[in-house]
């Protein structure tokens, strides 16, 4: 028996040697380089004259975050990447879950789901640099679609895709739309798939119509995919780089009404290496995103929070 | 009585779903909008890449072009972009980082699913809490800390980290849950079989459809990844495909032959449409398996 007892405290102790590489490396390679982020964004740090000479580390307290605010640079993009992303999600989850709602419907019964699901999710796969290029070369002054619309009569001779601000802002929403629509149709699928078919039956024989049947039976069940859709979406769309970048050619777009957080985050890292502003804006970035993640999880889910605390106190008037 | 209300119903039938008819009609013209848009978007590159420059310039057209042989000549022998070492650093790259996302994700996960050892369910909620965590913001601090100990140009920096990836255990995990058990695993022991090569002769065959299916995911993710290679390799010979793309794009002479350039895009972009196209029905099995908690 305490042979037998020996042996599988022997076995278990494998579990650390196999965790182990994970950890290291998870460990060395990002949290290590994530707390010296926050650290050293309490700290000047930058390469002057061209980069020879180097400047720091020295300790300076919220300077850079005061500096970081003050110079009104990163508020600026950051409101691009926000409207961009909502220029790209808002459409993306009503056409999605419009979408998801077709592919199931009973209803319905429609045929070739598996073609066009198929092709609709083929562009998440795509390379964004390749991607962007090919709409830029598309939609430049001189592209295939520009001049189509301009000889269709559709768009006016002097219109341009690339030279003014909102219709390049909205074409990164749109190629942020074309990777993204299908992946998250597909995953809205999955969630209304699981949802119990007898409900929706029960609710029909009791005459709701097909729109109460949406918004108060799946919609409320939707609500775990619906907020992994959202914070996902969130966490890609702060992190947007590819498409811009080579969208703008690294300019960030007319006005700069197209360069995201991450080009300028980027640009201070690479051209002018001011590691100071560049790990106090990541830093600024990761909170943002991590605050808004687990706004949106307390919004998607008070009910559920409000019946805890509910319970909870019960429990405890009931100790008492 | 019965037969009667059949036969209303019968008749009813048709003026009942005209409203259906007309709908139907119109969802299938919605999707095939979108499926137009996207066939026109990845057809009008494979025609591109097969057209002389000057032909690019005059317009679209349906039918491909005989340059193809010729773009592909021109990009690959283009001075100063290394297509071909790109393409060949890409691969690399994207192979050696798969194969260990795969591996070390599955065998953490078989740790976290088989033993019962001190610490597991802190290391299970750890790995699912830096989940969340952005990837390219923490990769910020990393490239700081390459530039001030002058390590650029190094790969191993982007694939050893690649050992590390959440979100595959996580899919890891579930996968076993679900197929392996214990009952298996002590069978392997009472043969003499060792730990480790109980994981690899034993487990690593039964979780096959899992493994293949995220290598794939991860080898498509790294062949496409720009922002931290881009941030690391800065020597020319060494560049992956998406920097090659990236930079070409941004020091853009505007004679650059147009043919040449969709055949880039084309090579970068074909080789996981292809992929995709094979393994379609894995690929979308496994984007809601992976991520849907249910």
């Amino acid at each position: 028996m305490s042979k037998k007892q020996k042996t599988k405290i022997n076995y278990n102790k494998w579990g650390y040697y196999f965790v182990a590489p994970f950890i290291i490396v998870y460990v060395v390679f990002s949290l290590i380089p994530l707390l010296s982020t926050f650290y050293y964004s309490f700290f000047e740090y930058y390469y002057a004259q061209g980069g020879f000479v180097k400047v720091g580390p020295n300790f300076n307290g919220f300077a850079n975050y005061v500096k970081l605010f003050s110079q009104g640079l990163f508020m600026k993009y950051l409101g691009n990447t926000v409207i961009i992303w909502i220029m790209g999600f808002a459409p993306q989850l009503i056409i999605s879950l419009l979408m998801a709602l077709w592919f199931t419907s009973f209803r319905l019964k429609l045929k070739g789901t598996t073609f066009f699901k198929t092709i609709m999710y083929m562009p998440n796969l795509v390379m964004a640099a390749a991607f962007s290029m090919l709409f830029l070369q598309l939609f430049s002054n001189t592209g295939g679609i520009t001049t189509l619309l301009m000889d269709q009569g559709i768009i006016p001779e002097t219109f341009s895709f690339v030279d003014k601000v909102w219709p390049t802002r909205a074409l990164i929403a749109a190629m942020n739309f074309l990777m993204w629509f299908g992946n998250t149709t597909i995953l809205l699928m999955a969630g209304i798939m699981g949802i119990d078919d007898s409900l929706i039956e029960s609710a029909s024989v009791d005459g709701a119509n097909s729109f109460q049947v949406f918004s108060k039976i799946i919609l409320p069940l939707l609500k775990p995919i619906l907020l992994f859709v959202l914070v996902t979406s969130l966490v890609g769309g702060i992190q947007m780089y590819d498409i811009p970048f080579v969208f703008t050619r690294g300019t960030g777009g007319p006005q700069g009404g197209s360069q995201t957080v991450m080009m300028y985050i980027s640009g201070l890292l690479r051209t002018s290496k001011q590691y100071d502003m560049a790990g106090t804006a990541s830093v600024v970035l990761f909170l943002i995103t991590s605050v808004v993640s687990v706004g949106f999880f307390f919004i998607f889910n008070r009910e559920e929070i409000a019946d805890y605390r509910e319970e909870k106190r019960r429990k405890k008037e009931l100790n008492i | 009585m019965n037969t009667k209300s059949k036969a209303q119903l019968k008749k009813l039938t048709f003026l009942d779903k005209l409203p259906l008819y007309i709908m139907k009609l119109f969802i299938y013209l919605i999707l095939s909008i979108f499926a137009f848009i996207i066939l026109f978007i990845f057809y009008t590159l494979f025609v591109n890449a097969s057209r002389a420059h000057i032909d690019i310039s005059k317009g679209f057209s349906i039918i491909p072009g005989s340059f193809f042989g010729r773009n592909f000549q021109k990009i690959i022998t283009q001075e100063n972009l290394f297509v071909l070492e790109g393409i060949r650093n890409s691969l690399f790259i994207a192979f050696t980082s798969a194969a260990l996302t795969t591996y070390f994700s599955a065998l953490t996960a078989y740790a976290i699913h088989q033993y019962r050892f001190k610490g597991r369910r802190f290391i299970h909620m750890a790995i699912l809490a830096v989940m969340m965590i952005p990837s390219q913001i923490a990769g910020i601090g990393l490239v700081t800390i390459l530039y001030s100990i002058g390590w650029v140009n190094n790969y191993w920096v982007i694939i050893i980290p690649a050992i590390a990836s959440p979100a595959t255990f996580f899919f890891m995990l579930q996968y076993m849950k679900s197929i392996l058990s214990h009952e298996m695993i002590e069978a392997a022991r009472v043969d003499g079989s060792s730990e480790f090569r109980t994981f690899n002769q034993i487990v690593l065959p039964i979780i096959k459809p899992a493994l293949s299916v995220q290598f794939i995911f991860a080898f498509v993710a790294s062949w496409n990844n720009l922002f931290i290679p881009s941030l690391i390799i800065q020597d020319g010979k060494k560049r992956t495909l998406p920097i090659i793309i990236a930079q070409l794009g941004v020091s853009d002479p505007k004679n650059f032959d147009q043919g040449a350039r969709f055949m880039l895009m084309f090579l970068a972009i074909i080789p996981t449409i292809i992929i995709y196209l094979i393994f379609s029905k894995f690929i979308i099995g496994g984007t809601t398996a992976g991520s849907v908690k249910g």
